[in-house]
């Protein structure tokens, strides 16, 4: 069998820095062929070659898809050819439906009129091949992230596709869409797609892949058939970060102690539908020196049950009670919520966490301002020291704290919000997926950073949908489902199986609950 | 603590220090270069101290705006409303005054309280009820222009008592004895100011050295100080030659003062930026985000108020026509100044700076006698450039 597409001796450098050195790398028609490697290890500049965002002139080494070199100048081109490659960060218009959305450069049409019924039917048939049971009509805006991502695949379809090129599918996928995007890919390789899976999820990869490429400083290092030999964790990992990571969650001994803070009966309507209840009368409890988890679906309510005890910041007619260190409180705003102690990371850091344009040093001084400023005038110079202070103990990497958080990478940003948190002295924090999008090496900083927390004391809560992370890290996880706690394991005794069960327990229960039971659709034949 | 500072070769740190700043100091470089040409091309006029002086009470309004929407624009948003604010403001003050005979004191404190209620009237739709400002402020802006018209039914109303007109027209006192044409006194002021300045900046230098904190090179530093110490005082003793200085001028300059020191150095400044930065995580901060965009406005209103006044004083008649078209010039000011139109961008001394630009190409232009309709095309193309050069500049 000869590979559909073979990229030879790649190198592109960037003013002077060396991007990529020749990589070999190719893909067989019928192939899922996983790309992993730590951020920054030139995964994105080899699929922009690929793509011809960089355009031949601009890289060394040749492009060989289904047996002609090919000399891509821009992204038309390897388009043409049923290259089609799928972003991180979706690009879809929001304000659209599904069948604009899907047509939008090139849509069906007579003499320049758009041909409607035409577009209706054929978005219909892209719908039903990727697995999404939804109307064209609906808008973007009102899909989940999983659905969305769906979405783009069937946009992609829409074209001639050839070799599928999928970056990071599933960063903001829960466990369920993300299986079901990963049943479409193999259903693709069926039909003789070749597909290019990067992805920091090494569980999927094992998953689905007939083979894995490691990059690491723009070098392959690493080349596994993955019909020929087993998939050992354990030896990706070791070669994308050149380090023993026999542990991938550093070692926690926890000393729980008191009950720190406590929500009883907390029950949270949705702003704009006030008769939903999303919330529905939970009690939760974190103590001392404890990590406690929250597991759950996309939309079990986990972000917003966080975000409603964080001063009211979302929902309406909220009602319950808090309890911190035992005293009774009520939290109408953030900086009231701030003040008691609580500190909320929020999941998405660049929409929610940092101000972008904003220093280091300004972003982790905003939360408290007064630290620095006595008087209600700032002393820049205690500033600097204060911001310098966490760049150390974070080992927060970036020029200076003069820099703009916006020229860091994901893993650094998470650490400018976290030092923007721990400087308000929490009593409580949570985090709401802490380590989305962040590459291994940072991750495990990420976990360690939370032991130290923990063990100073504070309470510390996480969000997550990566479930190996929970398990890893936590010292109790609740399980949320349809705005409800439904299941409670100690860290020690905690499962995958168990915390799907108790969520699909929980579906069956509610039986004809439909938002949910959609959610899971993917996952049922 | 010396030992964190990084120490680069000396070259190198000039270099790097060249470019960073140029940004910074582009545009004061601008209007230098706007004003030496109009100083040549109108043989000497624009810095004569009589023009000097008109010059300045041209422009005061424009100035204690642009202040004002520098902040607004900071957080995000623009207000439309200014110029008609303005005439509004000076059209009441007018009637208060003539009409009424009111005290010019309690006239001109009622005047800026009315400023205060129009500016938290138009910030309550745009912060709490989340309408764009652009659209609540293009509705005020017809409805105060109607307003104007409607108080002085369509009538100019003057002349203002002799003391309010010295809001605009007057001079500082004169208390030593006069040396010629030179006002002593002002060039005094000057002369504290100009060592004020040096000694402010050497003083922060300094604290800055002592924690060890990398500081611009010393002969930037020296050069930077002689260089402002000189202007200030040229520009003192061109204005003391004259009648000395304004009364407008003082008001103006403790504003710029004020103004720069709150969005540097306070906490509300820092806060002003972080909501146009990124209004949703300041929320999640603990910034009262709408608070602060309804003070923003607040503030545009007095201070818009505060020109309407100066305006009219200078006029020493309210007309129906007050204000009309100054929102443009106070938002082109901004723009030309730095700010940026997606928010959380943008440096008082830019906004100042900006309205200079504006100020000198409209006065020296009528010098040279280009007609009113080219005077427009051609400040349109400065703000279209000036922007052009700042995004440039952000891309690279």
């Amino acid at each position: 069998m000869t590979a559909m597409l073979e990229m030879r001796n790649v190198s592109k450098s960037f003013a002077g820095v060396q991007a990529l050195r020749d990589v070999n790398f190719s893909v067989h028609a019928g192939q899922i062929h996983a790309l992993v490697g730590e951020n920054g290890a030139g995964k994105s500049t080899l699929m922009k070659v690929l793509s011809g965002v960089y355009p031949h002139g601009s890289y060394e080494g040749t492009i060989v898809f289904e047996g002609e070199e090919r000399r891509f100048r821009d992204i038309n081109d390897s388009e043409a050819l049923g290259i089609i490659i799928i972003h991180q960060e979706l690009a879809l218009i929001p304000l659209m439906s599904i069948a604009e959305n899907i047509f939008l450069s090139h849509p069906p049409s007579k003499l320049g009129v758009i041909d409607r019924d035409e577009v209706y039917r054929r978005t219909q048939e892209l719908l039903a091949q990727v697995g999404l049971k939804e109307s064209p009509d609906t808008l973007i805006t009102d899909l989940g992230v999983g659905k969305q991502q769906l979405v783009e695949i069937a946009k992609a379809l829409s074209k001639r596709v050839r070799m599928l090129i999928l970056d990071e599918p599933t960063a903001s996928l829960n466990e369920a869409d993300s299986a079901a995007l990963l049943e479409r890919l193999m259903t693709f390789r069926e039909q003789g797609i070749g597909s290019i899976l990067i992805s920091h999820k090494l569980n999927e990869v094992a998953k689905v892949a007939d083979h894995i490429t490691v990059l690491r400083d723009g070098r392959t290092v690493d080349s596994i058939d993955c019909h020929a030999e087993p998939i050992q964790e354990d030896r990706i990992i070791r070669s994308m970060v050149n380090r023993d990571m026999a542990h991938r969650f550093p070692e926690r001994s926890a000393k729980i102690g008191e009950p720190v803070l406590d929500v009883a009966n907390w029950s949270v309507y949705h702003p704009i539908h006030p008769e939903r209840q999303v919330i529905k009368n939970v009690n939760f409890g974190v103590r001392r020196g404890e990590v406690v988890g929250i597991a759950g679906l996309m939309g079990a309510g986990r972000t917003e049950f966080a975000m409603s005890l964080f001063g009211r910041s979302w929902g309406t007619n909220i009602s319950g009670a808090i309890r911190l260190e035992g005293r009774e409180i009520v939290l109408p705003s953030v900086a009231a919520a701030i003040d008691a102690g609580l500190a909320y990371v929020t999941e998405d850091r660049k929409q929610l966490g940092l101000i972008l344009a904003d220093d280091v040093r300004k972003n982790i001084t905003l939360a408290s301002l007064d630290q620095v400023a006595p008087g209600r005038v700032i002393d820049d110079i205690a500033e600097l020291k204060v911001a310098s202070d966490y760049r150390t103990r974070m080992r927060i990497r970036c020029s200076d704290v003069y820099q703009e958080t916006g020229q860091l990478s994901g893993g650094n940003q998470q650490k400018v919000v976290l030092s923007k948190w721990l400087m308000t002295d929490p009593k409580v924090l949570i985090l709401d997926e802490p380590t989305r999008g962040i590459d291994v090496g940072a991750k495990y900083e990420i976990y360690c950073i939370i032991n130290e927390l923990a063990e100073a004391g504070r309470g510390v809560v996480v969000i997550s949908s990566e479930m190996p992370e929970l398990l890893g890290i936590c010292d109790r996880i609740c399980v949320m489902n349809e705005g409800a706690f439904v299941g409670e394991f100690k860290g020690a005794d905690a499962t995958q199986e168990k915390i799907m069960r108790a969520i699909m327990r929980n579906e069956r229960n509610i039986g004809n609950a439909a938002p949910a039971a959609a959610e899971m659709g993917g996952m049922q034949p | 603590m010396t030992d964190k500072t990084v120490s680069l070769p000396e070259e190198r740190r000039h270099g790097s220090f060249i470019k960073n700043n140029l940004r910074n100091y582009g545009m004061l470089m601008s209007l230098i270069a706007i004003m030496l040409f109009f100083q040549v091309m109108t043989g000497g006029t624009l810095l004569q101290p009589l023009n000097l002086t008109n010059l300045v009470l041209q422009n005061s309004y424009i100035v204690i705006m642009a202040l004002g929407m520098l902040l607004v624009i900071v957080t995000g948003h623009i207000d439309l409303s200014v110029g008609s604010v303005a005439g509004f403001v000076g059209a009441v003050a007018a009637v208060l005054m003539v009409t009424y005979k009111v005290d010019y004191t309690l006239a001109f404190i009622a005047c800026l309280l009315l400023g205060a209620a129009i500016g938290a009237a138009q910030g309550y739709w745009v912060a709490y009820f989340g309408i764009p400002s652009f659209i609540v402020t293009l509705a005020g802006m017809l409805v105060f222009k109607g307003l104007a018209l409607a108080v002085l039914q369509g009538q100019s109303l003057g002349p203002f008592p002799a003391t309010f007109q010295k809001l605009s027209s007057g001079f500082i006192p004169e208390l030593l004895p006069e040396a010629g044409t030179l006002h002593p006194t002002s060039m005094l002021v000057g002369a504290v100011l100009a060592l004020g300045l040096v000694y402010a900046s050497a003083k922060g230098r300094s604290r800055e050295q002592l924690h060890g904190i990398e500081v611009e090179p010393y002969a930037f530093f020296l050069g930077k100080s002689v260089l402002l110490a000189c202007a200030v005082l040229y520009f003192t003793y061109l204005i003391a030659s004259h009648r000395g200085l304004p009364n407008v001028l003082v008001i103006m300059t403790a504003l710029i003062a004020l103004y720069g020191f709150v969005t540097r150095r306070t906490v509300i400044g820092r806060q002003v930026y972080a909501v146009g930065g990124n209004a949703k995580a300041a929320k999640l901060s603990g910034i009262k985000t709408e608070r602060l965009t309804f003070f923003t406005f607040v503030n545009m209103g007095v201070l818009a108020a505060l020109a309407g006044l100066v305006f009219a004083a200078r006029l020493n008649t309210a007309t129906p026509k007050a204000g009309l078209g100054f929102e443009l010039d106070v938002i082109a000011a901004c723009f030309i100044g730095g700010a940026s139109a997606y928010g959380g961008v943008g440096r008082v001394g830019g906004a100042v700076v900006g309205a200079m630009i504006m100020g000198v190409m409209n006065n020296g232009m009528s010098i040279l006698g280009i007609g009113i309709d080219y005077q427009q095309v051609i400040k349109g193309l400065v703000l279209l450039g000036a922007v052009c050069i700042d995004v440039y500049n952000q891309r690279r």
